[in-house]
């Protein structure tokens, strides 16, 4: 009997308003088998409000070998906050 | 674009290791790093498979409500690290059937240990205080492994540890102020355990033909004897606070290196029960074919469950 079915990637949530991060994967025959399987492989010790779980295969994911998908080709700091003139620093300049 | 040669991705791999990156899977990576890896992990997963066994014996037997349920829990830990180990080894191509199949014909190696008998409650006791102990003395070791995907399962494994080992501990502790015969049971279980933990950290490095290129590439960090080190150095001094004795009369420590020196194992012991030929090999093995086929009802149940999912188009 084929029991090596689909894996599912799983993410875990703490508490509300924390992100789901991911925590690894499942087999399962299907999703809800999944959630199941989930909870009691990451789940059965910390506190966990909420999972989500996903099919491997339905991951887009780049590729590492691609080095070029995320170089940057042109000076970035005019996307950083720390570039820019303080309001907060003219006030302590102040006194 | 030129292809890049063999030569080139095996720098890029080695320098991106000694920078201290990760490898992740998709990754170039030679076929022998792989192949270790493999070996490694699934012989890692089977251990926790088969570590099952010998503690859970005792579930019916445990003293008391709470320690059956500290026991099934710390069980159930390590059926979850098997499968965590084995989704591990997955992401470099083994299937986990073909692992499972592989454990219950007995082509699988796994850690020596699992393979001696539990006769006593301080048997259990003791597994999980010294066998555990020493267990996550490799596993520290291990999560700072090259291999992404082992690395962050070990992390996992590690914290569920901990409270294999204090617990462990606490059942022997809670033995050792007991009356004579508890204490003398604790002595005898720790009398036997010694030598099969000191093993687990396997052969001494010379002998050990996988741990050069495990270390060039930063699989392992450390050398079977520096964790077996590690392993004495820190449990001589708790096994002694409890007033129990370390059966070896030669385990002293040696004032100049700040270590304990104590005699080795028997390594040809070690290769037997590695190789099939334990006191327990045949039981071991046994039980888990037993347990598997009873479990089929479930796999049968799951997999008409899955026939009846709608497929994702
Ligand atoms: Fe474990
Ligand atoms: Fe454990």
């Amino acid at each position: 009997m084929d029991t090596q079915w689909e894996t599912y990637e799983v993410f875990h949530q703490t508490k509300r308003g924390d992100a789901h991060v991911h925590v690894g994967s499942v087999h399962a025959p299907d999703p809800q088998m999944a959630l199941q399987l989930a909870k009691d492989q990451f789940a059965r010790r910390l506190k966990c409000v909420s999972l989500w779980v996903v099919r491997t295969k339905d991951v887009t994911a780049t590729d590492y070998q691609d080095d070029g998908f995320f170089a940057q080709s042109t000076d970035k700091s005019y996307r950083d906050p720390k570039a820019f003139e303080s309001p907060e620093k003219a006030v302590d300049d102040e006194h | 674009m030129q292809e890049k040669t063999h030569e080139q991705k095996l720098a890029e791999f080695e320098a991106r290791i000694a920078r201290g990156e990760k490898i992740e899977p998709g990754d170039w990576m030679p076929d022998e790093y792989k192949k270790n890896l493999i070996r490694i992990i699934s012989q890692h997963a089977h251990s926790e498979i088969v570590g099952q066994l010998p503690e859970g014996k005792w579930i019916p037997y445990a003293p008391g409500f709470r320690r059956k349920l500290t026991l099934i829990a710390k069980v159930q830990d390590e059926a979850g690290h098997g499968q965590l180990l084995y989704r591990a080894a997955e992401t470099l191509g083994k299937s986990r059937e073909e692992m499972m199949e592989e454990l219950l014909t007995g082509k699988a190696k796994y850690a020596n240990v699992f393979n001696y008998p539990t006769p006593t409650w301080a048997d259990v006791g003791v597994i999980g205080w010294l066998v555990d102990t020493s267990a996550v003395i490799n596993q520290t070791m291990l999560a700072q492994t090259s291999y992404g995907p082992y690395a962050r399962a070990m992390k996992r494994i590690c914290y569920e540890e901990s409270f294999h080992i204090k617990q462990g501990y606490d059942a022997v502790a809670t033995l050792a102020r007991g009356i004579p015969a508890q204490r003398a049971m604790a002595q005898d279980a720790i009398n036997r355990w010694w030598y099969p933990t000191l093993m687990m950290s396997g052969p001494p490095d010379k002998i050990s033909v996988h741990t050069d290129q495990a270390m060039r590439w930063k699989i392992k960090t450390k050398t079977n004897e520096q964790v077996r080190q590690e392993f004495v150095d820190l449990i001589v001094p708790q096994i002694r606070a409890l007033g129990f004795d370390v059966p070896d009369t030669n385990c002293y420590l040696d004032e100049a290196t700040g270590h304990y020196h104590y005699t080795q194992p028997d390594w040809e012991e070690l290769r037997r029960v590695v190789n099939g030929d334990g006191p327990c090999n045949a039981e071991r093995l046994a039980v888990r074919r037993k347990v598997h086929e009873e479990g089929t009802w479930v796999r049968e149940a799951l997999a008409a469950k899955q026939s009846k999912t709608p497929k994702a188009a």
